[in-house]
């Protein structure tokens, strides 16, 4: 009996499962328990949130749910917002840190002048931005891709930085005998060596992104997911908490599979981990 | 063009170098790595230059390339003072050089899109350079999906794609195998053969270097390199290299070069060895 369920390669993915059910179930006997439910909600009232928010169609009432489900389907407004907030960090942040992180690696005289003020840039917590972005920007969308933007920077910055100045020297050497000048070695070897450390950055910097923008959010927007858990938070409805962190969640593993998708189809040329010499 | 002014291709004359040290409060802060060193390859003349390890191979062959500026003497290329980049030499490094993100053929390209030339023109040239090399089949496949002697291969036909009139070797086929690299050996006298460039070959291995060459010169072991004897090579061309070792003038040469080459590797062993300590 055993050994037909025993953990093994091919059936990981029922163990995941089987793992997260026996979570969710001892989370909800636990939550019979009035006090505790207070303070941890209940898996099933949850659902129930994130039925509403997503589905139009209401539901009877039932034995889970004695007062009934509305469908409201009114979640999209501010999941918008907030993906529309994080794409435009991600990619602003992206686009500046890879720009600074050449210019550095190529001026090594700028890079020692800045050197500390980068250092104490990168150190401060640069969540402590957010009211003073929301004072520059107003409480619209710009101030949390304000925010989200210093996030993702420092990360791709750093890892340009490093990637510029360990592109290896005899790669550069032999551009340089084949005839390559400075722009061609820019765009032939530094452009692309760097592009590699960008992508190990990616999944990073794209968390980091949901982060500023939904931290931003919650320190006063008017809408938004941040905005959501806020508001919930201000009438102690942990559910919709937990609710909001479940569709954040689910949102920002969506993100991190397409950043993967891309860099599967930009990054043909990196050896697969196991994949054999094909010859 | 002041053609025919010098019968050498590359002349390094009174050749100095040395590094500064990086590390401060050091003693010795300052490393001469060649001293006085003059060195003249002809157009056509394969020159192998051997010595023991670490002894500044490697810089002189920089230096020849124009990727490092000596701190004393003279670099000419066809007569004419060399500065900045060597734009008549191709460098074979000993190293991997090709661009893991580009798969063989535009690998072997990339030298002729450096200069100007028209896509659909450079590739033909460089299928064309790949098929010499023997991997007429293989330009659509990444570096890393190649086998150590198949990429050896590319980064030869990279060089010689921009029809260099000096070549530049510097240990290029000591990361290989016996036999591949026996095959390449063959494969670069041939192509050298068929068109008769300068070859400035750097080596530690002496069959190899006598197998060749028109001329072996030894340098002594560092600091301070400087060359301590020189070798005309009188065995017949076209040569094989795994045959011409068995050949009775092959023995008397090896012997004799080894006689001199012998005590600076024991030298540079020593020195080695007393830098551990």
């Amino acid at each position: 009996m055993w050994k037909s369920i025993q953990p093994r390669e091919g059936n990981l993915r029922l163990w995941q499962l089987a793992l997260l059910l026996v979570v969710l179930v001892l989370w909800q006997l636990a939550s019979r328990d009035a006090q505790l439910a207070f303070f941890l909600g209940e898996p099933v009232q949850v659902a129930g949130r994130i039925w509403s928010w997503f589905l139009p169609w209401g539901v009877a009432p039932n034995a889970l749910f004695p007062e009934g489900l509305p469908g409201h389907a009114d979640i999209y407004r501010h999941l918008g917002t907030t993906l529309l907030e994080t794409v435009l960090a991600f990619g602003l942040g992206t686009m500046l840190g890879l720009a600074a992180g050449l210019w550095l690696a190529l001026a090594p005289l700028a890079s020692a002048i800045l050197d500390p003020y980068l250092k104490a840039a990168n150190a401060m917590p640069r969540v402590i931005l957010a009211p003073i972005f929301a004072m520059w920007f107003g409480l619209g969308i710009w101030s949390k891709v304000a925010l989200a933007v210093t996030l993702v920077f420092f990360i791709v910055f750093f890892n340009v930085y490093q990637g510029v100045r360990e592109v290896s020297p005899v790669l550069l050497a032999n551009a340089r005998m084949l005839g390559a000048n400075q722009k061609q070695l820019l765009r032939t070897v530094y452009l692309p060596s760097a592009t590699a450390w960008v992508f190990s950055s990616l999944h990073t910097s794209v968390g980091l992104a949901f982060v500023g923008a939904v931290v931003g959010e919650y320190l006063g927007s008017a809408r938004g997911v941040g905005y959501l858990i806020q508001q919930a938070e201000g009438t102690f409805d942990v559910n919709t908490v937990f609710a909001g962190i479940v569709v954040l969640t689910f949102f920002a593993l969506l993100l991190d599979g397409l950043v993967g998708t891309l860099e599967r189809r930009l990054m043909t040329w990196q050896p697969r981990q196991g994949e054999t010499e094909r010859l | 063009m002041t053609a025919a002014v010098s019968d050498y291709a590359l002349e390094l004359l009174g050749i100095r170098c040395t590094f500064r040290a990086r590390e401060a409060g050091t003693a010795s802060s300052s490393y001469t790595a060649v001293a006085d060193t003059t060195l003249r390859v002809r157009a056509g003349e394969f020159v192998s230059v051997v010595g023991p390890t670490g002894c500044g191979k490697s810089t002189l062959l920089n230096i020849g390339a124009g990727l490092l500026a000596p701190s004393a003497g003279e670099v000419r290329v066809f007569g004419e003072p060399l500065a900045g980049i060597n734009r008549r030499a191709g460098y074979m490094f000993q190293a991997e050089a090709l661009m893991p993100w580009r798969s063989a053929l535009d690998n072997v390209m990339l030298g002729l899109q450096y200069r100007g030339v028209p896509e659909g023109e450079a590739r033909a040239q460089a299928q064309t350079w790949l098929a010499r090399v023997g991997l007429g089949g293989f330009g659509d496949r990444y570096p890393h999906q190649l086998s150590g002697g198949m990429r050896k291969r590319t980064a030869l036909a990279q060089t010689l794609a921009l029809d260099p009139d000096i070549i530049l070797m510097d240990e290029p086929f000591s990361a290989l195998d016996i036999q591949t690299r026996q095959l390449m050996e063959d494969e670069v006298l041939a192509l050298w053969a068929e068109k008769k460039k300068a070859v400035l070959f750097i080596t530690h291995d002496l069959d190899e270097a006598i197998a060749m060459s028109d001329r072996v010169v030894v340098l002594s072991a560092g600091p301070a390199t400087h060359p301590i004897g020189e070798f005309v090579i009188d065995l017949p061309r076209p040569r094989h290299v795994a045959e011409v070792r068995t050949a009775p003038r092959f023995i008397e040469l090896h012997t004799q070069i080894w006689g001199v080459l012998r005590d600076e590797v024991l030298k540079g062993y020593q020195q080695q060895l007393r830098q551990v300590a």
